[in-house]
């Protein structure tokens, strides 16, 4: 499947080295080779602790190649961010799902679904799958 | 009736109590929150004063989705979709109209403060800025005036509440005996609605 029909990933965290990080750790689980488009909005503009609706609509449309975008966000401003960017309607690309799941695991379950030509429902599926993982 | 101009008075009325009052903000914002509640609506309402003066929308809705777009953007905390939300629905409310009637307004407003109730999930009661936007719309009906008298009553209201919502709440117990600084500022928006309309009535 070319990459022009996968799906993009979005991670939003408080800290922009958070966000970084986890995307680093996602596309490193998805295995050599795999082409995903994951981008992190991570703090403020300012390089500080918070959220920018700058980064995160710069990040969707870095990421977006016409088959949707899962974005996944920490908590607090960065959950609440993206959902009134959604409410405004033309901020992010078409087809921008807010997807309810635990950060980190549902990051990694979106973007090795997401590297493996599934479709936008299957991602978000996937991610939110992560909050039935118990670890004990 | 209020018309653009009078959307524009009620912005610049709280960018400049919001200036006013940041610190003040903050300094409740430190004991419950991350210390950053008036810094971060300073720069929203700076941005939405000075986009208001570039781009100048000639409707009250258009000056409110102007101001909720800014805040959206620019506050970088949960109040700046909290607030952008309130305000977007608000002017949403008021459609095209290039003057609306304060029943209108009140109206709109409610159903504002409803869609900030839905996207951030508070109840009155849960020790946030619902707690003084609640009162203040129910007291509308009786003018700008009660309005802001209920507002920063609900806001004083929020002391010895325990916060249910956001970061306070993950204190607990603890959250009680500091007044919320979301119904803090909130009492400062509808205080300003209260100062535009007394402006118009001047007039």
């Amino acid at each position: 499947m070319s990459d022009a029909l996968r799906v993009g990933v979005v991670l939003v965290s408080h800290s922009a080295q958070v966000a970084a990080s986890v995307a680093e750790l996602a596309r490193g689980l998805a295995g050599a080779g795999a082409s995903v488009a994951v981008a992190p909005a991570g703090g403020t503009e300012g390089g500080g602790l918070g959220t920018s609706a700058e980064l995160i609509a710069g990040a969707a449309a870095s990421v977006d190649r016409g088959a949707g975008v899962a974005v996944l966000a920490d908590l607090g401003s960065a959950v609440l961010t993206v959902k009134a960017l959604l409410a405004e309607g033309d901020e992010l690309p078409p087809d921008t799902r807010l997807v309810d799941a635990p950060f980190v695991e549902g990051a990694v379950a979106a973007v090795v679904t997401a590297a493996a030509g599934a479709d936008l429902d299957a991602v978000e599926a996937a991610a939110a799958e992560a909050y039935g993982y118990r670890k004990v | 009736m209020l018309d653009a101009d009078f959307f524009r008075r009620w912005m610049t009325a709280t960018a400049v109590s919001v200036d006013r009052e940041a610190e003040r903000l903050t300094a409740l914002d430190s004991p419950i929150g991350d210390a950053d509640h008036g810094s971060n609506l300073q720069r929203g309402f700076t941005a939405v004063a000075a986009a208001l003066e570039k781009e100048d929308p000639n409707t009250p809705g258009a000056v409110l989705l102007l101001a909720a777009r800014q805040l959206i953007s620019t506050v970088g905390g949960a109040s700046g979709p909290l607030y952008g939300t309130l305000l977007r629905r608000t002017g949403k409310s008021l459609g095209d109209a290039a003057e609306v009637g304060e029943a209108e307004l009140a109206a709109a407003l409610r159903s504002g403060v409803d869609a900030v109730m839905a996207l951030g999930g508070a109840s009155p009661g849960d020790k946030t800025m619902i707690d003084a936007l609640v009162p203040a719309v129910d007291a509308l009906a009786d003018g700008f005036g009660a309005a802001r008298a209920a507002a920063e009553q609900g806001a004083l209201a929020t002391t010895p509440m325990q916060a249910r919502k956001g970061r306070a709440s993950y204190l607990g117990e603890r959250s009680i005996g500091h007044q919320d600084p979301g119904a803090t500022s909130s009492a400062l928006l509808i205080a300003a609605l209260a100062e535009a309309g007394s402006e118009a009535a001047g007039e």
